[in-house]
């Protein structure tokens, strides 16, 4: 099987949905002759001609404006915005029409768009080019919301994507494209070659949408995660020797409680991990929901481990990214409660 | 310009002509005489037709006569046939107006004085073709022959509402009748549009798109990016302004600022932008089919500030009194869209103040006919309603286990 970072396998994705379906459309900043600022769509326009791949004007409420009226075309618009940071000014064509549109015609048009966005830290890419955005996707009615965190995922969680007759936001941890990141920065980097998540089918497969899928069985703990979170969650168990359970959530909404449940029934312990801000972030949804369905079962409180509540600094990159010390550190506190 | 006197700054802020108290004052107001502005070759060069972002395209004269180079684009039968859809309209809106009023809804918008703009409009295009209208378009609706029960079951919100009850009145959606759903936020459709047409392209398809936006929502951002992106890709889309006059109670300076008008917008972008009597059947109608003919041909986008006056309040929720002079609809130099019609209709021979009268009382009773239909099924506080099980469904393709518990936790 061949092997592809997440780079490739995204480009992959696009590559055989579009030449799976001919309603599909690829569209961005720099996502045409120049292939995307992170090479997503690299020879996609060469390929597919310049009425399938092409560049956009600097206007994301254009992007998203423009492929919700394709898609009520009866097109399968997957759209790029360059940076998850910069989506703010789409933010109301993603809330108020592509989430709606089904809604309020009472499916007479429908939205079966994807919107692509490079999101998360640990690049150094300061307070413009590390947000974690998911919590204000997932208020949002009418939207599902996916992050992969590796290779396979990203190709068939982006195909399910594509053909999903309703939008989707899909959030790709930048930090991931080219290879596994366990929150060790001090360590050289790896590369996805010797990930077995690193193999990916160069034919069409898809990954479900509302699944999750458990990473590291454990006994101890249930650690909830998503994206770079992942591997960190899975380094630091085995760092601390704490037999955490970790679970790879992969679509935040809609969610796969049952998984969530059965693991926290089974290990008393529910810790959620992600990098966006603490405040309203996902992980109060994901506390709430463990705290009603598995409150007796749960022999601690249920910790949240997140980005700082301040926006994401430059320099103090490793104070603010919740890497193995902080979230080792609160396994340790947590086992002890 | 005032010179700087203190060399302190002050800030600029435009006021209407008059206020409520004042006398009703539009001389700032340059209207053309009819048939005066020269009607260009649909592939002539846009920058060789910029003159036409500053005049108004005119058809009928103070005579009712159909003059210049935009006249002819229908026959008497067409144009009878446009007179009773602007006069349904208006009798539409009394009606819904008078039903909001009785409580029978929560809220209505009428067109008043501006029937002729989506009415005209609607004949310019095809079956397939999609309009992105606002909430003041109806007339595309009642235009295109789409059943106007269905319009007030949605006003209505009862068990017939193709809507399901989910939307606020007005806020119609019709695929097949080439409207797309109506969003109470402002311009988000306007871009659609492009996007729209700019499918129809990619798939080397033979349909159009129509944007439409008032003169307040041009303001908006998303008029912008679709102007950005219909002049980039020569999308086959008529971008519609309709320039009211009014934004609720703002009036149209603070939206155009010093800016000659809304139609010299689109000359930035490359659009060729033309600008035309709102009020005039013939000259909307004229012009949506020039610009149609234009995205048919694939030579691009056209930018169309439609010249009228927003006669009614801007919902039933609003109160004109409060910020313009009450009288000011009457000293509208473009006058009244349907007495203008109804005028060159008689005075071409093909009509007279009898028969007019007649119709009057005709379409009265259709339109009272519908609505006892209409109310059959139920209004918003009496009778018929949709399903609390269709206030779950169609969030999504497949309702996910979440809305299935929380439908469940509602009790149906």
């Amino acid at each position: 099987m061949p092997r592809m970072t997440m780079i490739e396998a995204i480009r992959s994705a696009m590559d055989v949905s579009m030449e799976h379906d001919d309603d599909v459309v690829v569209f961005g900043e720099d996502v045409g002759y120049f292939g995307g600022v992170f090479r997503s769509t690299q020879g996609l326009q060469q390929k597919y001609g310049k009425t399938r791949c092409f560049d956009v004007p600097i206007n994301e409420s254009g992007i998203v404006g423009a492929a919700i009226g394709m898609a009520a075309y009866g097109l399968k618009p997957c759209v790029e915005i360059q940076f998850a940071d910069y989506m703010y000014p789409a933010y109301d064509q993603l809330t108020q029409e592509a989430a709606r549109l089904r809604y309020r015609s009472n499916g007479d048009f429908t939205c079966p768009v994807t919107i692509r966005m490079p999101t998360g830290g640990g690049i150094f890419g300061g307070q413009t080019h590390s947000q974690s955005p998911e919590a204000l996707f997932t208020h949002v009615c009418g939207l599902q919301v996916v992050v992969p965190s590796n290779p396979y995922d990203a190709k068939g969680l982006l195909i399910a994507s594509i053909e999903n007759p309703d939008p989707v936001i899909f959030l790709e941890p930048k930090r991931l494209y080219n290879g596994p990141f366990d929150g060790h920065h001090d360590k050289p980097v790896t590369s996805w070659a010797a990930h077995p998540l690193g193999e990916v089918p160069a034919e069409y497969f898809t990954v479900p949408l509302g699944k999750a899928v458990v990473r590291r069985p454990g006994s101890a703990v249930t650690v909830l995660a998503y994206g770079t979170m992942v591997h960190v969650a899975e380094a630091t168990a085995e760092e601390t020797g704490i037999d955490a359970e970790v679970i790879d959530l992969r679509t935040l909404l809609p969610l796969d409680l049952e998984t969530i449940v059965a693991s926290v029934k089974k290990t008393g312990r529910c810790m959620v991990v992600h990098e966006a801000t603490l405040t309203s972030g996902f992980g109060a949804e994901l506390a709430a929901l463990v705290q009603e369905h598995c409150f007796y079962h749960l022999e601690a409180p249920i910790v949240r481990v997140a980005g700082w509540d301040t926006p994401y600094p430059h320099a103090q990159e490793w104070d603010y990214f919740p890497g193995p010390a902080r979230v080792g550190r609160a396994l340790r506190e947590m086992m002890e409660a | 310009m005032t010179d700087n006197i203190t060399g302190r700054l002050s800030l600029h802020v435009p006021e209407p002509e008059v206020r409520p108290g004042g006398k009703p004052d539009f001389s700032n107001v340059t209207i053309p005489e009819a048939g005066s502005v020269r009607r260009p070759e649909v592939d002539e060069d846009p920058e060789q037709m910029r003159d036409l972002a500053f005049s108004i395209i005119r058809v009928l004269n103070r005579q009712g006569e159909a003059v210049g180079p935009w006249a002819g684009s229908l026959t008497n039968d067409e144009l009878m046939e446009g007179l009773r859809h602007m006069m349904l309209l208006r009798v539409f809106d009394q009606r819904m107006l008078m039903a909001q009023r009785q409580g029978k809804t929560s809220f209505y918008m009428q067109h008043l004085g501006e029937e002729a703009v989506s009415c005209a409009f609607r004949k310019a295009l095809v079956q397939g073709d999609m309009n992105f209208p606002t909430y003041r378009q109806a007339g595309l609706l009642i235009a295109g022959g789409y059943p106007m029960v269905d319009m007030m079951n949605e006003i209505y919100s009862n068990d017939a509402d193709p809507l399901k009850g989910r939307q606020l009145p007005v806020l119609y959606s019709s695929k097949e009748y080439g409207f797309f759903t109506i969003s109470g936020n402002l311009a988000t459709q306007y871009i659609q549009a492009v996007g729209w047409a700019m499918a129809s392209a990619i798939k080397n398809d033979t349909k159009i798109a129509a944007g439409w936006i008032g003169d307040g929502a041009t303001a908006e951002s998303d008029f912008h990016a679709a102007l950005v992106f219909a002049s980039t890709y020569r999308a086959p889309v008529i971008l519609n302004v309709v320039n009211n006059q009014w934004a609720i109670s703002t009036f149209q300076g603070i939206a155009r600022g010093g800016s000659g008008t809304f139609a010299a917008r689109g000359l930035g972008f490359g659009l060729p932008s033309l600008r035309v009597d709102g009020n005039d059947y013939l000259a909307v109608h004229a012009v949506a089919k020039w610009a149609a003919e234009r995205a048919r041909r694939n030579i691009g986008p056209t930018l169309i500030e439609y010249v009228t006056y927003r006669v009614g309040a801007h919902s039933t929720s609003d109160d004109p009194s409060a910020y313009r002079p009450k009288e000011e609809s009457e000293a509208w130099p473009l006058g009244d869209p349907v007495i203008r019609l109804k005028n060159h209709l008689i005075q071409v021979g093909a009509w007279s103040e009898e028969r007019h009268v007649q119709m009057e009382a005709e379409i009265r009773d259709t339109v009272v006919a519908a609505q006892k239909e209409a109310e059959k099924h139920g209004t918003l506080h009496s009778g018929g309603r949709p399903s609390m099980r269709d206030m779950f469904e169609g969030v999504y393709a497949e309702m996910p286990p979440h809305l299935k518990r929380q439908r469940q936790q509602a009790g149906v």
